[in-house]
């Protein structure tokens, strides 16, 4: 690994190691250029993942207070957490359940396919389909995606059969195992999958695809990486000329450090990225960087989510085998008739104990509630993912009321859900229903809206500058120097889980910044 | 005093406030765990009394007929541990256990179900409430009673443990299953 002098201005400088930072961390280093990476979680690997429950999702959480406003049910079910991401080397790669669909499309489209729909700020992607999917093919490469490039898929779990068998009697037919970064056998020196089932604790057996132990160890091998954990950017700088040219930052003993930069990628989750670009106003950028057009923030997005719980008269041991084992893509349309646009998949799921009882099932106590633990064994489970609306008032902003342990304002979240966001969970949660009662369902229960995991569209690309935060290159609109590198940059969200998307635009941010670097522009 | 299951063998007290203890039932999740026929777990910040009506609170948001109290005791010792360390926590719990009233324990649980509801909003209802969630089915006692296995990694996952075990449906068509690692 590299040492950087602070003063060394000739790095890029990104901020987070997770699926967009430490993507970017590798497509340079391995190109000779000199990176730092600032990550504010602390370092772990497949030997210190905790397996117990409660310990892993501290060890591994982006715990930082943070506040909450609007109508949605999170803002009331989980009022200090209104997301579920990490906070560690590898960011979110490190618990995420590795579904890797693609966007199709018609979700780049957006605005042309869906029509001006009242109360929402949505527009279509600068970059073609055509042109993402190639950088959805390297990304699904070098991640080992099954059921493409001939890896097989992931086998059927008990979970999934149940799931299957009801798919197939409602008449659906893309029902499958899935497209998951999960090894179905040894690939690129990481082991096959043993069905622990401990997905989002982080996967002991490397078998699922994680920054923490594919790029990010790759990239200090090339010797250009300075990776500093538990260092926490708090603002970027800039110069006379408008160009960002270093970045502060808290390191572990909370003393305050600079580091010089040629370039700033910003890749710290939908959240703190435009909160960073918020702490870092100044007299030449009043409103926060790059946010002449007052869309940082702005447009948030996180899927629709909600988990849908079947009980069964037999065992299913949910619990056993990967966490999202399984798909059902036949409501991935477009059909207004269905009372909504955009679509939604149905994806596999089931939650461990003490977690189904805390975020899994609705809100309760007493005999009802105790029920449904005493029926844990025969629960089979499914979760809602599909595309929410961006609306320009649904953003992260400042709460300058409240300061995080640094004295900075935390990031307030502000989400009021749109009328096509409960039409599209309405729906999706009475097929999940019908779903479970064709193969004997003896009760269905919907669960509540869990803290959001996709946290997109918050530094949105945008062909007009006015529109959003970046270019079609993850570029910021007004810093030339400055790049967005994480799902913030998602122009709308579709109803893909997002990181092989981000992967997929990391790829693409990557060559355009090596070019740029090679021919002087930058 | 052999025989006693210490669960709070790991932090031993030195001034005990207050003591909850139990018999193991045989043949239970607990005697395959523990080391002895009773268990006694001693409290730090609170009086057996105090314990004691907690206890049947817990019960009360969490009733489990089968589930033994050794498994309900491990959440007041949690809320006690934290009460000795938080005295604004210590004050609250303390005033909703008598608030609770004397004879709680003893009352049918229709009517405890009833005088909790109306606490239900209350800051002292809803701490007891996800302290429950948080420490009662995240025991080793809980995961045998509701039959979770937990962890895999440790026992080679659950691969050729059981993950695709189920035969009361059709098995799923290779086409949108996989094989198992090492078959073609």
């Amino acid at each position: 690994m590299a040492r950087i002098e602070q003063n060394d201005a000739s790095a890029v400088v990104i901020i987070g190691s997770g699926a967009g930072g430490g993507t970017l961390a590798y497509e340079l280093t391995r190109q000779g250029i000199p990176v730092v990476v600032l990550e504010a979680g602390k370092r772990q690997s497949t030997a210190t993942f905790s397996q117990v429950p409660g310990e892993a999702f501290g060890q591994l959480t982006w715990l930082d207070r943070r506040t909450q406003s609007g109508s949605w049910d999170v803002a009331k079910s989980s009022p200090n957490m209104p997301a579920w991401h990490c906070k560690t080397v590898g960011g979110t790669t490190v618990h995420w359940t590795a579904a890797c669909p693609r966007l199709e499309l018609w979700e780049m489209k957006a605005r042309s396919v869906y029509g001006n729909i009242a109360g929402t700020s949505l527009i279509d992607w600068p970059v073609s389909h055509e042109e993402l999917l190639k950088y959805y093919e390297m990304a699904e490469k070098k991640m080992g995606v099954t059921r493409r490039n001939g890896i097989p898929g992931m086998p059927a779990s008990n979970n999934f059969k149940v799931m299957y068998a009801g798919a197939k009697k409602l008449g659906y037919r893309k029902v499958h195992t899935g497209h998951l970064a999960i090894n179905p056998k040894t690939f690129d020196g990481r082991g096959f999958c043993i069905q622990q089932g401990f997905c989002v604790q982080g996967c002991k057996m490397g078998a699922k695809w994680s920054t923490l132990y594919t790029d990010i160890p790759r990239a200090e091998r090339t010797g250009k990486l300075d990776l500093r954990s538990e260092c926490m950017a708090s603002r970027i700088e800039h110069g006379e000329d408008g160009k960002v040219n270093a970045v502060v930052y808290r390191d572990a003993q909370g003393q305050e450090q600079r580091q010089k930069a040629r370039i700033v990628c910003v890749a710290g989750n939908g959240i703190e990225t435009p909160r960073l670009l918020l702490l870092s106003e100044s007299a030449k950028f009043p409103k926060g960087l790059a946010n002449s057009s007052d869309q940082v923030g702005r447009n948030y997005c996180h899927q629709i989510n909600g988990f849908v719980w079947g009980f069964f008269e037999k065992p299913v041991y949910s619990w056993r085998g990967v966490t999202l084992g399984g798909v059902i893509e036949d409501e991935v349309f477009n059909e207004p008739k269905r009372g909504f646009v955009g679509g939604y998949r149905m994806e596999l799921v089931t939650l461990d104990l003490p977690t189904l009882p805390l975020v899994g099932l609705p809100y309760g106590w007493g005999r009802d509630f105790a029920w449904m633990l005493e029926n844990y064994r025969n629960m089979a489970g499914m979760l809602i993912n599909g595309e929410d609306m961006p609306r320009a008032e649904n953003r992260v902003t400042l709460n300058r009321e409240v300061k995080d342990a640094h004295g900075l304002p935390v990031p307030n979240v502000h989400v009021d859900e749109h009328a096509n966001d409960q039409a599209l969970r309405k729906h999706a949660q009475g097929q999940m229903t019908k779903v479970f009662e064709a193969v004997g369902a003896k009760r269905v229960v919907l669960g509540p809206l869990p803290p959001a995991t996709h946290n997109t569209c918050s530094a949105r690309m945008s062909e007009k500058p006015e529109e959003g935060v970046t270019n079609a290159w993850g570029r910021t609109h007004d810093v030339k120097n400055l790049y967005i590198s994480d799902g913030s940059v998602l122009t709308t969200p579709g109803s893909a889980n997002p990181t092989l998307t981000i992967v997929a635009l990391a790829l693409r941010q990557a060559e355009h910044i090596v070019g740029e670097m090679k021919a002087g522009r930058i | 005093m052999e025989t006693l299951v210490r669960l709070d063998r790991r932090e031993m007290l030195k001034t005990a406030t207050g003591v909850l203890t139990g018999l193991v039932v045989a043949g239970s999740p607990l005697a395959l765990i523990a080391g002895g026929p009773a268990w006694a777990v001693d409290l730090g910040a609170l009086t057996s009394a105090e314990g004691a009506a907690l206890m049947a609170m817990v019960r009360t948001i969490a009733p489990h007929d089968k589930l033994e109290d050794a498994a309900y005791a491990l959440v007041i010792q949690a809320v006690d541990r934290e009460a000795a360390k938080d005295e604004g926590l210590r004050k609250m719990i303390r005033e909703g256990a008598a608030g609770l009233g004397a004879d709680f324990a003893g009352k049918a649980e229709s009517e405890r179900v009833e005088a909790l509801k109306k606490i239900e909003s209350g800051a002292f209802f809803q701490t007891m409430r996800i302290k429950t969630l948080l420490t009662l089915y995240a025991s080793p006692i809980a995961y045998a009673y509701f039959g979770y296995e937990g962890e895999a990694f440790s026992k080679g996952g659950y691969l050729y443990r059981g993950f695709n075990d189920l035969r009361w449906l059709a098995e799923v068509p290779a086409e949108d299953s996989g094989p198992m690692p090492g078959q073609r």
